[in-house]
C-alpha cells in the first residue's frame, strides 16, 4: 500500500513537472517579451499562483471546474493543480535566468547576421538552460513536499496511504515513519543533483 | 438567495477562519524566526554533538513535506503518550518546521558576514547575545530580507495544510461553505484573494526593509 501511494505521488508530481517546466517557460517569454495585455496577466497568474496555498487551489479546481461543464476526476484535478503551481514558480525561474543573460552575447551574435529566432534558439537556449537548471530542481523539491495537498481531494499519495494503513492496525506511527523516510530519500536525489547541476553551471559561467 | 448573498450571510465563518490563519502564520513566523535567531549561533558551536544534532534538524526538515510533519506530531506522538489537539499539533508543527529553514536562511547570511567584522566587535567589548542582537542578526536579517519574505510566504501557505487535521482555517471555512450550500464559486475566490492580500503585504514589508538595508549600505541588489 506504501508504495501505491508512493507510485501516486511520484507520477503525479512527474507530468507536473513535464507540463509545468516548459508552461513556465512560454509563460516568461510573455513576459520578457512585453507582449501587451497577456504580460499583465502573466505577471498577475505569477503572484496569485505563488500566493496560493495548494491545498485551496486543489480544491477550488475539483468543486469549480464541473460547475463550468468540465467534468474532471481528483487525479486530474491533482495534476493540474500542482502544474498551475509550479509553473507559475517556474516562470520567474526561466524569466531571471533570460534577464541575467550576458547582452555582449546578444550584440556579438547579432553582430555576425543572426536572426533572432535564430541566435535564441542557437546560443540563449542552450545557456539559460544550463542556468535555470538547478533553481528548476529546486522547485522539484518543493513541488514535491507540496503535493501531499492534494490528499484533500481524495487522491491516495504517500501520505493519505499512512491513514489508510493506520485505521486498519490502529498503529499510525509505523507508516508515517516510513513514508517519511522515503520522502526524505526522493528529495535527497533530487538535492544532490541540484548541486552536481549547480556545479556543471558554474563550469559553463566561466 | 444568490452565491454572493450566502456569503456574505456567512461572512463571520470566513472572517472567522481567516483570523485563525493569521493568528497560526503570525504566531509561527514570530516563534519560527526567534527560535532560528538562537539556533545559527549554536550551529557554529565547538561542541561536534550540537552541530551535528542541529544540522540533522535543519537537513531533515527541509527534506520532509510540511504534512507528514504534522502527521508525526497529530497521529504519531499519541504512540509516546503525548496527545496534542489539532492547533497545538498545528502551531507546533508551523514553528518547528519552519524553524529549520529560518535557521538555513540566517546560516546562509551569516557565511557572507566579513569574520573580521565580528573580531572586531569583539574586541569593542561586544560577546555572546548582546554581539549577536547589536551587529550579526540586524546584517543577517536586512541582508536576507528577500528570502526571508519567501519563507513567511510558504508559512502562509502551509497553514492551510491544517484544515486536513481539522484545523478550523481560511481554506476549511470556503470549504465548509461550499458544501453546506453548494456554491463552489465564491468562497474559493474570496479566500485565495485574502492570502494574496497577506502575500502583497509580506512584498511590501520586504520592500520597506530592503530600503533601510540600503540605506545603511546593505542587502544584495
Amino acid at each position: 500500500m506504501l508504495l501505491d501511494g508512493a507510485w501516486t505521488t511520484i507520477w503525479i508530481s512527474l507530468i507536473a513537472i513535464v507540463c509545468g517546466v516548459p508552461l513556465g517557460f512560454g509563460l516568461s517569454l510573455i513576459r520578457v517579451r512585453r507582449v501587451p495585455v497577456l504580460s499583465q496577466i502573466v505577471a498577475l497568474y505569477v503572484s496569485l499562483g505563488r500566493a496560493t496555498p495548494l491545498v485551496t487551489l486543489a480544491l477550488f479546481l475539483f468543486v469549480t471546474l464541473p460547475v463550468f461543464g468540465i467534468n474532471i476526476d481528483k487525479y486530474t484535478a491533482g495534476v493540474v493543480a500542482l502544474t498551475l503551481n509550479t509553473a507559475s514558480f517556474n516562470t520567474e525561474v526561466w524569466r531571471s535566468a533570460y534577464l541575467a543573460f550576458p547582452q555582449s552575447q546578444i550584440e556579438a551574435a547579432r553582430a555576425m547576421g543572426m536572426k533572432r529566432g535564430l541566435y535564441f534558439r542557437r546560443i540563449m537556449l542552450p545557456q539559460m538552460w544550463y542556468a535555470a537548471l538547478p533553481s528548476l530542481v529546486n522547485e522539484m523539491t518543493l513541488l514535491i513536499k507540496a503535493s501531499p495537498a492534494i490528499a484533500v481531494i481524495g487522491v491516495v499519495d504517500l501520505t493519505r496511504v499512512t491513514n489508510r494503513i493506520a485505521a486498519q492496525t490502529y498503529e499510525p506511527l509505523p507508516p508515517i515513519l516510513i513514508a517519511g523516510a522515503m520522502y526524505i530519500l526522493f528529495i535527497s536525489v533530487l538535492v544532490r543533483l541540484q548541486r552536481r547541476l549547480e556545479k556543471r553551471a558554474e563550469r559553463y559561467a566561466t | 438567495m444568490t452565491d454572493l448573498e450566502i456569503v456574505i450571510k456567512e461572512w463571520p465563518r470566513l472572517a472567522s477562519g481567516f483570523g485563525n490563519t493569521v493568528l497560526l502564520f503570525g504566531v509561527s513566523s514570530v516563534g519560527a524566526f526567534l527560535l532560528g535567531a538562537h539556533m545559527v549561533g549554536p550551529l557554529r558551536s565547538r561542541s561536534k554533538i550540537v552541530r551535528v544534532a542541529l544540522h540533522s534538524y535543519v537537513d531533515g526538515m527541509r527534506m520532509l513535506p510540511f504534512l507528514i510533519f504534522v502527521y508525526l506530531l497529530y497521529y504519531g506522538l499519541p504512540s509516546f503518550g503525548v496527545k496534542l489537539d489539532a492547533w497545538t499539533a498545528g502551531l507546533l508543527g508551523l514553528t518547528i518546521y519552519h524553524c529549520a529553514y529560518v535557521t538555513e536562511i540566517l546560516r546562509g547570511a551569516w557565511d557572507q558576514l566579513p569574520t573580521g567584522q565580528t573580531e572586531s566587535a569583539q574586541a569593542h567589548g561586544y560577546h555572546g547575545f548582546r554581539l549577536m542582537r547589536r551587529i550579526i542578526l540586524p546584517q543577517l536579517v536586512l541582508n536576507s530580507a528577500p528570502v526571508l519574505g519567501n519563507q513567511l510566504i510558504y508559512i502562509l501557505k502551509d497553514t492551510s495544510f491544517l484544515m486536513i487535521i481539522t484545523v478550523q482555517d481560511l481554506t476549511y471555512a470556503a470549504s465548509s461553505i461550499q458544501s453546506m450550500y453548494f456554491v463552489p464559486l465564491e468562497p474559493f475566490l474570496i479566500a485565495m484573494a485574502l492570502y494574496w492580500a497577506i502575500s502583497l503585504l509580506i512584498e511590501r514589508l520586504v520592500r520597506v526593509v530592503q530600503g533601510t538595508a540600503k540605506v545603511r549600505g546593505l542587502g544584495r541588489a
